[in-house]
């Protein structure tokens, strides 16, 4: 049954929470200045936990079961990251306290700045951006700035972006004023190279690589890549949404790229909460590091008396780019982060091979099952083709139908090189006893596919709602609860 | 390892299912020069110890429960009622993702749908988004879309001068590349930023056919709240000149006050951070973004729209995707996916518990405390309270010694965290002081700062 | 797949007719098969001048959009005002109610240079591989 929603409970003079009596003097409010509505929901707090309970019990999320969506590194989210976010001493403060007194929380950022140097092979770290798609505008603004230093601003206004990319690379371009050039990928799943080599001229500002990319796969061109881009004078941007796969593994920053995010919702273990808050700091090199946007905590040389207690401040890159944001970036997300990195330390690499082989083995498990179009060793994820070969059955169909079977679908036609794609990214927290389960469910709906088709296509059956009307929903385009009497704005053409 | 489930008896299987003898064997894709670095973080720590450690650091520092907060100025201390924290702690709304596949994520969805509709009606708008990172960023991609409105026609955008210094800022990173011209923000004397209307009348003479929006705050950095029937006349100034006004707001202000939407407002954009989240240092914060339905097509971000099921039951799912990047890529409204989910799901909680009863109420609350405050404080000698213009619940004042000093002094001897210092914004504000107080400040609260502010007053000689 | 054999098409599937001195010019079946249930049309002002393969519109379905290419250079007399509260036509009369444009080509002669139903299905075809 359909929750009502919280608007249809409201009754005239119900009340949630009542506020104490003013205990000063009541100051007169000035005329002309106030509003006569104020149309939200009147409810009890009874309704409330009730309502947003039941909408709870409406989702799927990593704690209800396996979410292999690729991309997203949907991993496990450990409780004392909830816990420790939540402490009054983190929680409660303001961010223009007086910086004696939030040594504690800065503390904290520069260590996590300093893990994240040291896993990505950087020379600095900003953790101002708010997800990786800022990050990402904040890396592209830092190559802009550098080539404007040198005179070529005007110059390089040419991003080169893979086909496997993630949409996102080409909109951070875009927003940031430089024209987006697709560079095709070879049959082996890497960048090609020929393409590469045609475009790399005096007026590139750049390359956006995915490493591994939205594949699964470790880019076999990868140093030659960034070789051609560096000769014509372009930078390295790494699109870090991937690095599940390389902790431990490989740094970035001794392969040659200037600038990275991190997703630290992804690859260190904070909570995608429903589509955010994430947090997408930024590490550069060397030649970027002095572009970083800020400000960025550093030890303060001057009022440090005991090298063993060092006092922190906030400070600001010799260049930056400037702010990205107001205050200083997710700090909640940061407190998760860093208990995380804090509970693995170097054995980080470990997380990223059990990643690693629980992509393989799943793979291994599905080869045979559903064509694979780049077939050799992933990363952390992998792309199938969602077809059953004399069926109709497509990869909407398959994801609809992991459904019934108690899986969250992996993430379905994306990349957009890959026809019928399902992207498949287990993490590292899932058991092989869960692999397996999934791997069955995979085989039980190829086979459905053949002998009953429709249960596949119509599925799926056993969630709160059926399949949804999208067309429907971009047509008529209800975006707010009106209440029946109010008349419903109509879209122009803009 | 802690969260990795396997045994060596299951990696050794699950090698061999891949056909591969070692772990190591997965990754000879991996250029042989940079393969497996040494990776030089300090040792792991069991869950007991890490909470050791960060609750050594958070002891570190003085929290706003600790001390009695006047600061504001962006980032505000509010009551959270216990039925927030419990719900946003359910698993099924954190640790599930953006909510592609709407079948199992009809409880993100509908409660994004409810988010929307409660901006629109504090906002008095027709349209708002699923949430941005912040109202900084809100307003930096607000200025984008109105220079999509007016078809990159027009380069100009006039900002007030008393929009909060890092929202300015935010603006100047995001077009530092695209050829507009920002204007109207900086230049001016204190006597000039002490009279808002002045500076609006300022403004609206700059207004011309190359200017694609004006930028008004409601209310200011400064706490002011502009006449909504003078802001009406803006709205036409603006809307005569063919550009569009954007205004940024505090939610909580807009219990009380006109909703820009019935003064003319184009696009709305604010901090939502005072509905029910925590201050948490500064983030994860909740940006606010509205718009009239007229323009829904330039708005970025995620929107949730209501349609049916298969079998005629209403549902919600994400609608308008041409404009995202996944599809549109680099012709999208904006780069943005990852916003704030979880944050809009608190707002939204928060707002439906409170309703429009308890919401007025603590408007109220904050309107009244900041008065008296102010009242009491421009009876000290030695300070000058600005109160010529009505203020919600922030007010400048001007202070007899360095703010700094003050400050520390109030943070080391009387256990108060004192306001924010003016002169870090804006040069001519040096000397004076950003106060605020909130339904959190009692009574007593407020006595023991005017009294510490009395004491200290002005530096002796000598 | 639906190709008329009267009218010409770019590769970019649009279709375009001749009526005397102003053509029509609309979107292909099989482009209306490719996009699925179409949601959003947009269209330009009647008046505005276009060069052959500038970019004079959208089309959107629920997951892809395209933008539309002015198969001749002309300036547009007249646009389809219904099909806007109407997208759905695109799907269900691609070559019928749901023309987009008629515009008056400003060098009739390119009308040659698009390709004829026979091309135009191999064109598909080569796709659909």
């Amino acid at each position: 049954m359909p929750e009502p929603l919280i608007f249809e409970y409201s009754v005239p003079g119900r009340r949630g929470v009542e506020m104490p009596e003013p205990d000063v003097p009541e100051a007169p409010f000035p005329e002309g200045f106030l509003r006569e509505d104020l149309p939200l929901p009147e409810v009890s707090e009874v309704d409330v936990v009730r309502h947003f309970l039941r909408l709870s019990q409406m989702n799927y999320g990593v704690d209800k079961g396996f979410y292999p969506l690729g991309s997203c590194t949907m991993k496990y989210n450990p409780k004392i990251n909830e816990e420790m976010a939540r402490l009054p001493g983190f929680a409660q403060l303001h961010p223009y306290q007086d910086l004696e007194t939030v040594q504690g929380a800065l503390a904290l950022m520069y260590h996590l700045q300093e893990f994240l140097k040291e896993i990505g092979g950087f020379a600095a770290v900003s953790l101002q951006p708010a997800a990786g798609s800022q990050g990402e505008l904040a890396g592209i603004l830092m190559i802009r700035a550098y080539h404007r230093d040198r005179g070529e601003g005007k110059k390089r206004i040419k991003m080169l972006i893979p086909d496997s990319a993630h949409g996102t690379n080409p909109a951070s371009s875009a927003m940031a004023g430089l024209r987006v050039v697709n560079i095709p990928s070879d049959r082996r799943g890497n960048i090609d190279l020929d393409a590469l080599r045609r475009e790399c001229d005096e007026t590139v500002a750049g390359l956006m690589i995915t490493n591994p990319n939205t594949l699964g796969l470790f880019d076999e061109n990868l140093m030659e890549a960034i070789e051609l881009v560096h000769r014509c004078g372009g930078l390295i941007y790494g699109d870090g949404a991937n690095m599940n796969a390389l902790m431990g593994i490989c740094k970035p920053g001794e392969m040659g790229f200037d600038v990275m995010h991190y997703n630290l919702h992804k690859t260190f273990s904070t909570p995608h909460g429903g589509g955010g808050p994430g947090a997408g700091p930024v590490g550069a090199s060397e030649r970027l590091a002095p572009y970083l946007p800020g400000p960025i905590v550093a030890i303060d040389r001057e009022r440090t008396v005991r090298p063993d207690e060092p006092v922190y401040t906030l400070v600001w890159p010799e260049r930056s780019i400037g702010r990205v944001r107001a205050f200083h970036g997710h700090f909640g997300v940061f407190v998760r982060a860093y208990t995380y990195i804090r509970m693995h330390g170097p054995r980080l690499r470990e997380v990223s091979e059990a990643a690693v082989l629980n992509a393989n083995y799943l793979l291994a498990r599905l080869r045979g099952i559903y064509p694979v179009p780049y077939d050799r060793l992933c990363k952390h994820e992998f792309v199938i083709m969602g077809r059953v070969p004399g069926t109709s059955v497509r990869a909407l169909d398959i994801s609809k139908r992991l459904m019934d079977y108690g899986f969250h679908p992996p993430t379905n036609y994306f990349p957009l090189i890959v026809p019928e794609a399902l992207m498949i990214e287990p993490t590292e927290t899932e058991s092989k006893a869960t692999l397996d389960a999934f791997a069955e469910a995979m085989r039980r709906i190829a086979e459905e596919a053949r002998s009953d088709p429709q249960r596949v296509q119509q599925a799926p059956h056993t969630t709160p709602v059926r399949r949804l009307d999208e067309a429907r929903a971009a047509r008529q385009l209800i975006l707010r609860y009106l209440p029946a009497s109010e008349p419903r704005p109509a879209p122009a053409q803009v | 390892m802690r969260f990795i489930p396997h045994t060596e008896e299951e990696r050794r299987e699950m090698l061999r299912v891949i056909g591969v003898e070692r772990i190591g064997d997965l990754f000879v894709d991996v250029p042989e020069a940079y393969r497996f670095p040494p990776l030089n973080l300090p040792e792991p720590l069991t869950e007991l110890e890490v909470r050791w450690e960060l609750e050594a650091l958070a002891e570190a520092n003085i929290h706003t429960g600790q001390y009695a907060c006047f600061l504001g100025a962006g980032a505000y201390r509010h009551f959270i009622p216990a039925v927030i924290d419990e719900l946003l702690r359910r698993g099924e709304f954190y640790t599930a993702y953006t909510p592609y596949q709407p079948e199992v994520s009809q409880g993100t969805l509908q409660a994004m749908f409810e988010f929307q509709s409660m901006i629109c009606a504090l906002t008095g708008m027709e349209v708002a988004n699923a949430s941005h990172y912040d109202g900084s960023s809100a307003l930096a991609e607000a200025v984008l879309m109105a220079l999509r409105l007016t078809r990159g026609e027009r380069p100009k955008v006039l900002l007030f001068p008393t929009i909060h210094p890092e929202y300015r800022a935010v603006v100047h990173t995001y077009v530092q590349h695209l050829d507009v011209r920002l204007e109207g923000e900086s230049g001016w004397t204190l006597d000039q930023l002490r009279r808002p209307l002045l500076l609006l009348e300022e403004l609206e003479a700059r207004l011309d056919a190359e200017t694609a929006a004006l930028v008004i705050p409601y209310p200011d950095f400064l706490g002011r709240v502009l006449p909504p029937s003078r802001l009406r006349e803006t709205a036409d100034r603006v809307h005569q000149a063919g550009a569009l006004l954007i205004a940024v707001v505090n939610p909580i202000a807009l219990a009380l006050f006109e909703p820009p939407g019935n003064w003319g407002a184009d696009i709305v954009v604010g901090e939502g951070q005072p509905l029910g989240i925590p201050l948490s240092f500064g983030g994860p914060y909740l940006g606010i973004m509205a718009t009239r339905m007229a323009f829904v097509r330039q708005l970025p971000g995620r929107i949730v729209g209501e349609t049916v099921d298969l079998e005629g039951r209403r549902g919600y799912v994400l609608t308008l995707s041409t404009r995202e990047q996944h599809i549109r890529r680099e012709k999208a409204t904006s780069n943005i996916t990852t916003n704030v989910g979880l944050m809009a799901l608190a707002a939204t909680i928060y707002l439906s518990v409170m309703g429009k009863h308890g919401l007025r109420q603590v408007a109220s609350l904050c309107y009244h405390k900041a008065h008296y405050l102010a009242e009491r404080i421009a009876s000290l000698p030695g300070y000058e309270v600005w109160r010529e213009h009505p203020f919600f619940h922030e007010f400048v004042v001007r202070t007899p010694r360095p703010v700094a000093e003050i400050n520390r002094i109030l943070y080391e001897d009387y256990q108060i965290l004192g306001g924010y210092d003016l002169g870090q914004a804006d040069p001519a504000l040096a000397g004076h002081m950003l106060l605020c107080a909130t339904e959190m400040n009692t009574r007593e609260e407020v006595d023991a700062l005017v009294e510490a502010l009395g004491e200290i007053g002005p530096a002796r000689e000598g | 797949m639906n190709i008329p054999p009267d009218l010409r098409y770019t590769e970019s599937d649009e279709w375009v007719q001749l009526e005397g001195e102003e053509a029509v010019c609309g979107v292909t079946d099989y482009a209306q098969s490719q996009l699925s249930d179409v949601v959003y049309v947009e269209l330009p002002e009647v008046g505005r001048t276009f060069q052959k393969g500038e970019v004079f519109g959208a089309i959107e379905s629920v997951k892809a959009a395209a933008d539309l290419y002015m198969p001749m250079s002309g300036t547009i007399t007249a646009v389809n005002t219904d099909l806007v509260q109407n997208p759905e036509w695109v799907n269900q009369d691609p070559y019928g109610r749901a023309w987009l444009i008629r515009f008056r080509p400003s060098n009739p002669a390119e009308y040659e240079t698009l390709m004829d139903a026979e091309a135009y299905r191999a064109h598909c075809e080569a796709r659909a591989h």
